[in-house]
């Protein structure tokens, strides 16, 4: 049999070179693979994920069809991009507190402005997000 | 002391959470064939419209009045369910999950003697905290045993100045409340129960507590004296942790459309004699008898309706077996000429696969047959529901759920996920 033939086999990875004679304790401990959801998401039961639709986030790298993970559990900071219930309409952009301004990052968007008394819903923080390049 | 949460209007804060637009507004949700209400949000009950109303007689109105109507979204309310307890569990780790929108918690670390403006807090935290996760309004009520702290979840909904959250920890104040709640709202107090207190001049919860015990123990049964005792502040109920093991099983459903044939019938006994099948073994239960209801529907002039329950010849979980003696208890029951709008099945005497009793005279189920079962059930875990069935459930199912109005699948597909505008 070639060695194209054979089979991909999974190896367990081993922390420690195993010399002949006493075994390294650290063995005991093999490594788990990695888990992109643990690694990504903090708090799963807070935590959505959406689709984004439009170009006005592009400066930020979020371009239309990208997914994003929104993190509810988060209060939201200056700066931060973040999920508004603007119009009844889901809408994601850059929270500016000390102007009370929701901003887009694309020129051709103004940033929207907030009145000073209305009381602005914002529906969580967008932690991450994915660029797809090769569709799922 | 003991904390129940409940979702307002769950099924219709369901459909809220994803659309703002609908925040605020009438919105109602219906059963599972778009033939009742099951769901009305704040606005939609303020409008007048009923609990389990037909969605036929009022439909054209709703829709002239701009009510968002929506089918039964089950992956939706079972996920955002899911969050709901997830998030409840950091607050307290002992919790019984009592239905879909209720929770009890235990919360251990405060007593009667604590501060009543802490509790409050607690309660007003774990509101808050909830709605921040998921959207999701609740109302918590806390109280010393679990039935007055069902009386305290309705003291938080209907008293406006609670404002969702109601602590009744101590007598002066669930006296308050007992004096303002009929019987018939207790927690365990069915109609029937409340017409016979009636006729002992008990008409509110604080006269049904100050009844004798032992008197009403003799008129009723045990229950019922437990819950005097839990309406004077003495737990006697405690959290279920693991849910109980059900006594029976039913699977019931309207038709999308009237039928007269036998075969489309046929058909859905049999879906349903496999759903049935499924919880039963999920349980690990045996059933050892299986009831067939048929409905016409109602609007007919001969209105008819017939079940019957046949035994079986030794208690079983197969579906296979199951569905063939359903089957032929439905041919003999269906009637030429009458339009069934709704069928059902029930698994009965049901009893534990584990203590299963031998027959004598009967090897009982094949161990073949377990080993099958369980084939099927894994596959249709693991590729979703009806990935395998019985032939005789049908290739077309012309007769299946009515969904006319169902919301995204917002958590559970991957084609469905919530759109954002950027």
């Amino acid at each position: 049999m070639t060695l194209g033939h054979m089979k991909r086999l999974p190896l367990p990875l081993f922390i420690h070179s195993v010399p002949a004679g006493f075994p390294s304790p650290a063995d005991d401990y093999l490594e788990r693979s990695l888990d992109l959801n643990s690694y990504l998401i903090k708090h799963p039961a807070a935590t959505y994920l959406a689709r984004a639709k439009g170009h006005s986030m592009k400066g930020c790298g979020i371009y239309d069809g990208d997914l994003l993970i929104v993190d509810r559990s988060l209060e939201p900071k200056h700066g931060q991009i973040v999920i508004a219930a603007l119009d009844g309409q889901l809408t994601c952009k850059i929270l500016d507190k000390t102007r009370h301004r929701l901003l887009s990052a694309n020129k051709q968007f103004a940033p929207i402005a907030i009145g000073e008394f209305s009381e602005l819903i914002i529906e969580g923080v967008v932690i991450h997000s994915v660029r797809h390049h090769v569709h799922p | 002391m003991f904390c129940l949460v409940d979702c307002n209007s769950f099924y219709a804060s369901c459909e809220q959470v994803f659309r703002p637009d609908l925040r605020d507004k009438p919105v109602v949700v219906l059963s599972n064939n778009d033939c009742f209400i099951v769901a009305r949000s704040a606005q939609a009950k303020a409008m007048g419209i009923g609990d389990l109303q037909s969605v036929f007689d009022i439909k054209s109105w709703m829709q002239q009045q701009n009510v968002a109507i929506f089918s039964s979204n089950y992956p939706l309310y079972g996920d955002l369910s899911a969050r709901v307890m997830t998030t409840l569990h950091l607050f307290s780790p002992n919790m019984e999950i009592y239905s879909i929108d209720e929770m009890f918690l235990y919360l251990e670390g405060f007593n009667q003697q604590s501060l009543d403006g802490s509790m409050t807090d607690y309660g007003r935290k774990i509101k808050q905290t909830v709605y921040q996760h998921t959207a999701l309004p609740v109302g918590v009520g806390i109280a010393p045993t679990k039935t007055l702290a069902k009386l305290a979840n309705r003291a938080a909904k209907t008293i406006p100045k609670c404002q969702g959250v109601c602590v009744l920890d101590s007598a002066e104040k669930w006296d308050w409340m007992k004096q303002r709640t009929p019987v018939n709202k207790i927690w365990g107090i069915s109609s029937r129960f409340s017409a016979r207190l009636a006729d002992l001049n008990i008409y509110t919860a604080m006269e049904l507590a100050n009844a004798d015990p032992k008197y009403i123990r003799r008129h009723f049964n045990v229950c019922v004296e437990r819950i005097i005792e839990e309406l004077n502040g003495h737990a006697c109920l405690s959290l279920e942790e693991i849910p109980t093991i059900k006594k029976q099983i039913y699977c019931t459903r309207s038709f999308a459309q009237k039928t007269r044939q036998l075969q489309p019938i046929l058909d859905a006994i049999s879906l349903y004699v496999a759903r049935a099948c499924e919880k039963l073994r999920a349980q690990h239960s045996l059933a050892a008898s299986v009831q067939v209801l048929l409905y016409s529907s109602t609007y007919e002039a001969n209105y008819y309706n017939s079940n019957r329950v046949v035994q079986l010849p030794y208690p079983s979980d197969d579906t296979r077996l199951i569905s063939t003696i359903a089957r032929a208890i439905t041919r003999r029951l269906v009637k030429p000429g009458v339009a069934y709008m709704k069928a059902g099945i029930g698994l009965l005497d049901l009893s534990s696969k584990r203590h299963q009793q031998l027959d004598l005279f009967h090897p009982g189920q094949a161990p073949k047959t377990d080993q099958l079962m369980q084939v099927m059930d894994k596959i249709n875990n693991t590729y979703g529901k009806n990935s395998v069935y019985l032939a005789a459930e049908g290739v077309h199912q012309k007769w299946a759920m009515r969904q006319a109005y169902r919301s995204p699948a917002y958590t559970s597909r991957w084609h469905e996920l919530p759109v954002i505008h950027c």
